[in-house]
């Protein structure tokens, strides 16, 4: 176990030596790796920033009823009476017209042009949750209440969260396709990067092989390598990305500030780059592996 | 033990290297391999290290048979040798000292242990003063000893030398023949392909003869 250890600890050391004596060839591949990268992980912070404005609406789709101006008390309670019955519906409140107006009037702003509003324009209402529901099931739900006499509107206020939503879908699937493409570009990258070296190296691997060295002791440090490069390469996109957003959100303040909101973007979270770096290792491993299969046969000692 | 059995070796373009080659050579033997050029001596120390396959007959290298071994068992084959080959194949691009670092690299040492024996090895061969220098600053001669310091490093049962004092005058070819008898000495199997007369002439170790891919002695 120990010799089996050390053999990876050299191997690693060798590999880092590598590393640090080509400089810039080292440097330009993971650099090439970071912004293939950063692409379609850029793309995904985004994504993943845009579906934390929709991602919690969309679960349960939500309705408003707005009641005609004439509704009477007994209307209202036949309206409750009548939500209670109906299925799907998960909650349900009731907000009158009095209170709709005093919200505009703490929330909005507004105090100035509702203190002088002669009579309430405002209708009474009910906010429904709903349960978890297709959008067909919604769509009935939403026909049968239009169907009942004191309703002047039904309004689903998760249509825009939906469409926002199967937008992003969309969105997600382009960054799928682009990080297959991508990924098989790192492949490449690595794949050239380590054919180069097995070439540079043909005289060490040569003698390696005629004094005893097993096929697994000549691959370790090119899969190593590629292993690095692949963390190295993620690294660097992650970096461009965190630069990204920092310039982004600096930019952002004053925006948000003009609308009296605080929206931000946020950086990759620790599960995304954690996955962002096994997953770029491996597939600097792959690109090693197949290289090194594909070369190291050709090098047998003469 | 090195035993060979009617052993042919014939080369795809169709060279007979080897022709019905039969001889044993016992643990802790001196043997000389001699012949022109071209006789078979380098085929038949590749044939003992594995690096080429016979044709037909059986050759057995410590108890394994090279016709039947796996690729995959070479490597443990050869760890148990010592190669010092015609072209030297030094490594230029490191010190004298990882050059010979290599064998025990590739078997897993640990680096203190490994930094010793090197040591010991570079010692022995006259070349521990020169341990971080370059081998391009080595004389014939110095190469030589550093391919033997590489050889031996890893104490192998079995020392295989392919016209080791070739291009060396006759006082380097005589030190370098004194570094081989004493591996000898201490049991080691020495097998010495060379066609140079001045070590030839000692008639204390057995000679095999080659002449065209045949043994006549």
């Amino acid at each position: 176990m120990s010799m089996w250890l050390s053999q990876h600890w050299q191997a690693l050391n060798q590999t880092l030596r590598q590393l640090v004596n080509t400089p810039l060839s080292s440097l330009l591949s993971i650099i090439v790796i970071g912004i293939a990268f950063s692409l379609p992980l850029g793309i995904y912070t985004l994504l993943g920033n845009l579906q934390t404005i929709s991602g919690d609406v969309t679960d349960t789709p939500q309705l408003s009823l707005f009641l005609k101006l004439s509704t009477t008390q007994e209307g209202i309670e036949n309206i409750n009476s009548r939500l209670e019955k109906l299925s799907y519906i998960a909650s349900f409140q009731f907000i009158s017209k009095e209170i709709a107006l005093q919200q505009l009037q703490q929330e909005g702003g507004l105090t100035e042009v509702v203190n002088n509003l002669i009579r309430n324009p405002l209708p009474d209402a009910f906010i429904i949750n709903l349960q978890q529901v297709t959008p067909d099931e919604l769509e009935n739900i939403r026909a049968t209440i239009k169907e009942w006499s004191e309703i002047e509107h039904v309004q689903v206020d998760t249509d825009w969260a939906r469409r926002l939503d199967a937008f992003l879908r969309l969105g997600q699937l382009a960054v799928l396709m682009l990080a297959v493409l991508l990924s098989l570009a790192l492949v490449i990258v690595v794949f050239n990067t380590i054919r180069l070296q097995i070439l540079t190296k043909r005289d060490e691997i040569e003698v390696s092989k005629l004094i005893g060295a097993t096929d697994s002791f000549i691959r370790r440090p090119f899969l190593y390598f590629g292993a690095i490069q692949g963390v190295a390469g993620a690294a660097a996109a992650w970096l461009l990305i965190a630069l990204g957003i920092q310039a982004i959100n600096e930019s952002l303040i004053e925006l948000a500030q003009l609308y009296a909101t605080d929206f931000h973007l946020n950086h990759l979270s620790l599960q995304d780059s954690l996955s962002l770096f096994i997953f770029s290792a491996l597939l600097g491993w792959l690109g090693a592996r197949l290289s090194v299969a594909q070369h190291l046969s050709q090098i047998e000692p003469e | 033990m090195i035993s060979f059995k009617s052993v042919y070796k014939r080369y795809p373009d169709g060279y007979e290297a080897l022709k019905n080659v039969a001889f044993t050579i016992h643990p802790g033997e001196l043997v000389f391999v001699s012949g022109h050029s071209g006789a078979g001596k380098s085929t038949m120390l590749k044939l003992i290290a594995a690096i080429e396959r016979p044709t037909s007959g059986h050759v057995m290298v410590s108890d394994q048979n090279i016709n039947a071994l796996k690729k995959n068992a070479i490597p443990f084959l050869r760890h148990s040798l010592g190669l010092i080959f015609q072209d030297q194949k030094i490594l230029y691009d490191r010190t004298i000292f990882a050059n010979v670092m290599l064998p025990l690299q590739i078997r897993g040492f640990q680096k203190k242990t490994a930094a010793g024996r090197v040591r010991a090895a570079l010692d022995k061969v006259g070349l521990l003063e020169k341990e971080n220098a370059y081998p391009i600053t080595l004389s014939g001669g110095e190469k030589q000893r550093l391919c033997i310091a590489r050889a031996v490093v890893h104490r192998p049962s079995i020392l295989i030398a392919d016209e080791p004092t070739a291009n060396l005058d006759v006082d380097y070819a005589q030190s370098i023949m004194e570094v081989f008898r004493s591996f000898h000495q201490v049991g080691v199997t020495v097998v010495i392909a060379t066609h140079d007369t001045t070590l030839l002439n000692d008639t204390r170790y057995r000679t095999l003869l080659l002449n065209q891919g045949k043994l006549t002695v």
